[in-house]
């Protein structure tokens, strides 16, 4: 079988049996979601509601059973109502609507069907406003699958297909749990390049791992066969929660909570202090509250088709981020973890998730809080093909200073702008990735890998030119990594981007990773 | 003026020189309205101190305006085997160097002002909003034959993201 006959060929000629793919879905055919979609997608608001107008008419009931001796009529309409004996209409009027909107629910889901080919992901929905929505496998910056808690107690899983763009993914909710995670594998498969021999050698593995949802809730967040122990990063809840009371958050609010107990007790108010701090802490507070329970049983994991999150106590959310899917890389260390030596890794990508019950955080975290040996770890599953030689200067350059490991660092007369932080502050390149050092008190470490970066810039102003200077850029797409340096000596920055841009002009040319297991790929 | 950032043995092609009076008349245009803003606090409190506000807004403005000339020269672009090199700016100098595979689109856009004078804009749009290469003040025909080479140069060398 040639490439060009799986390039043209709709899906299901190619895999008859249907053994090859973990899941019957991915077959190119239109499929439906699963049944209790309605349900959970709205229809639980619904139950709230009516559940909500019982509680509330409990007293019209028992009024109208025990009878009442007359009803007052101050306005509330269940009174109204009881009150001029007008029920039974009321009641068939409700039972009406509510045969309306279960017919809709089933028609809507009906209607509302996806499709997977072996180019794209296709899923259409609407009754009246039909829509169609398609993502290009090659184009998929990761899936994610979430379980919601009540989605959980239907054994359904929301699968969502991350492309580049803004809130540009693909949604498929609901599908049954086990289906779902066959499924991601499947698609994962397909967008990989496999040819299909490869794939037929991978299929016991999908099958068995799609028979695997025994005991929901009781299971490990990641599956043991999935991934290779070795590779799994996980994270404690103790060092979880150190890590929280370390953060400069907690440091910030504690000195807020402080200041305003000094301020009350200087100008003999308290109202003020309180109108001032309750937002405060709400808003801290909050932020820190969603950054522990986003980071609850926390893994980072490496498969063979990129790496995988997942977390979670009620609700579980897993993502795997096919390779070549990062486009930056940031390592850095709140004032306050210096005490226990812990990172933090954020990571910029193309794609966001839909906004509904994710946070930033969990789009651009991927490792809430670790040890320097976490750190590498996850650094190498982040950037594959790093060697020993590298991990090296990895190293170096999370913890170190000075030119040691290939840094150039900023000259000495940097010094009056970054007086702290000039031997550290630096560049330094691994094979195929961009390292920018920086910072002496807050220290951070920011990876671009050459295939990824937009563009190379280099700026000066009136100060920098004064003292010689330049700042070098590393443009990648938009997030939380800023992969900037500056105070950089102005010949060193100079060679820096005539390098720089040779290099991601040669990464660009041969990176192949939207295929990553093609042949002819590295992986 | 050693000290300025220069690339070596790189052949700028500069912007067309009618750019000049497209910025100008855009640079009076945002002066006028600084100008009225920084007058108000003076005519709000009648403190006689405040005008002294519009004066040295007036005077950065003409400095300003002075130097359009120079700061439209300093405007250069180059495109090299495998990348698409821009400059800009003349106290705050800029590079940047964008590969012809990262294109995304290329916008070309005409105001107002540029379109009396025969000019429009191109904008080279990569993925990273921070790129952000925005040749101004070539004229029509200049600029959309620049977009036609971008587009192919990007087609042999297209690459995901």
């Amino acid at each position: 079988m040639t490439n060009q006959q799986f390039e043209g060929d709709p899906i299901e000629d190619l895999l008859p049996s249907g053994a090859v793919l973990a899941t019957r879905l991915a077959d190119g055919e239109w499929h439906r979601l699963h049944p209790a979609t309605p349900l959970l997608r709205g229809g639980i608001v619904f139950i709230v509601l009516a559940g909500y107008a019982i509680s509330s008419a409990r007293q019209q009931l028992i009024d109208l059973f025990f009878g009442a001796p007359h009803a007052h009529d101050d306005g509330d309409p269940l009174i109204f109502i009881t009150a001029h004996g007008r029920l039974p209409i009321v009641l068939l009027i409700i039972a009406a609507v509510l045969i309306l909107i279960v017919v809709i629910f089933y028609l809507s889901w009906r209607v509302h069907t996806f499709r997977i080919t072996d180019e794209v992901v296709e899923v259409r929905s609407g009754l009246l406003r039909r829509s169609l929505r398609k993502g290009r496998l090659d184009r998929i910056q990761g899936i994610n699958i979430v379980r919601p808690f009540f989605a959980r107690l239907f054994g359904a899983a929301r699968l969502e297909i991350d492309v580049a763009g803004h809130d540009a993914n693909v949604r498929l909710d609901y599908l049954s749990s086990a289906k779902a995670d066959g499924l991601r594998l499947d698609i994962l498969r397909l967008a990989s390049g496999t040819r299909q021999r490869e794939a037929a050698e991978a299929s016991p593995d999908g099958r068995s791992f799609a028979s695997q949802r025994v005991a929901d809730f009781i299971a490990p967040e990641l599956d043991p066969n999935f991934a290779p122990p070795e590779s799994v990063v996980k994270v404690h809840v103790g060092r979880l929660v150190g890590s929280i009371l370390l953060h400069d958050t907690t440091f910030a609010l504690l000195v807020m909570i402080a200041l305003a107990a000094v301020a009350s007790v200087a100008t003999n108010t308290v109202e003020v202090v309180i109108y001032f701090l309750v937002p405060l802490v709400l808003a801290l507070g909050g932020f820190l509250f969603r950054r522990f329970t986003k980071s609850l049983r926390y893994s980072i994991a490496s498969t063979p088709d990129g790496v995988r999150v997942g977390f979670g106590l009620l609700t579980l959310s897993n993502e795997t981020l096919p390779p070549g899917r990062i486009h930056s890389v940031q390592v850095r260390q709140p004032i306050l973890w210096r005490l226990p030596g812990w990172w933090e890794i954020r990571i910029n990508r193309a794609s966001k998730s839909n906004a509904k019950g994710a946070d930033a955080q969990r789009n651009t975290t991927i490792l809430p809080v670790g040890n320097l040996d976490d750190v590498l770890r996850v650094l190498g599953l982040l950037l594959p093909g790093t060697s020993e030689d590298s991990a090296q200067v990895l190293r170096r350059g999370i913890v170190g200073s000075g030119a040691e490991g290939g840094f150039t660092n900023s000259p000495g007369r940097a010094a009056v702008i970054r007086l702290f932080s000039f031997r550290r502050n630096g560049f330094a390149a691994i094979p195929g990735v961009i390292l920018l050092r920086k910072g002496a008190i807050w220290r951070e470490l920011t990876l671009v890998p050459e295939a990824r970066a937009q563009s190379i810039g280099i700026s000066q102003g009136p100060l920098y030119r004064a003292l010689r200077l330049a700042r070098v850029h590393v443009h990648t797409v938009n997030g939380p990594v800023r992969a900037e340096l500056g105070a950089l000596d102005k010949d060193a920055a100079l060679g820096f981007f005539e390098t720089a841009s040779l290099q991601v002009v040669s990464a660009v040319a041969t990176d192949s990773t939207h295929r990553w297991r093609a042949e002819g790929s590295t992986a | 003026m050693t000290d300025r950032l220069n690339l070596p043995g790189v052949e700028w092609r500069r912007v067309s020189p009618k750019y000049v009076w497209v910025d100008v008349i855009s640079t009076v245009v945002l002066a006028l309205v600084l100008l009225a803003a920084s007058c108000l606090p003076a005519f709000l409190s009648h403190v006689a101190l405040w005008w002294i506000l519009p004066v040295v807004v007036f005077v950065i403005m003409v400095l300003v305006i002075a130097f359009v000339p120079r700061r439209v020269r300093a405007i250069g672009f180059q495109l090299r085997d495998d990348d698409l090199l821009f400059r800009r700016g003349l106290l705050f100098q800029r590079f940047v160097s964008v590969p012809y595979g990262r294109m995304q689109l290329i916008d070309i856009t005409r105001g107002p002002v540029s379109r009396a004078v025969g000019l429009s804009d191109l904008h080279f749009v990569t993925a990273a909003a921070s790129s952000s290469v925005a040749i101004p003040g070539l004229p029509l025909l200049d600029a959309e034959e620049l977009r036609d080479k971008l587009v192919a140069l990007a087609e042999t060398r297209r690459a995901g993201l």
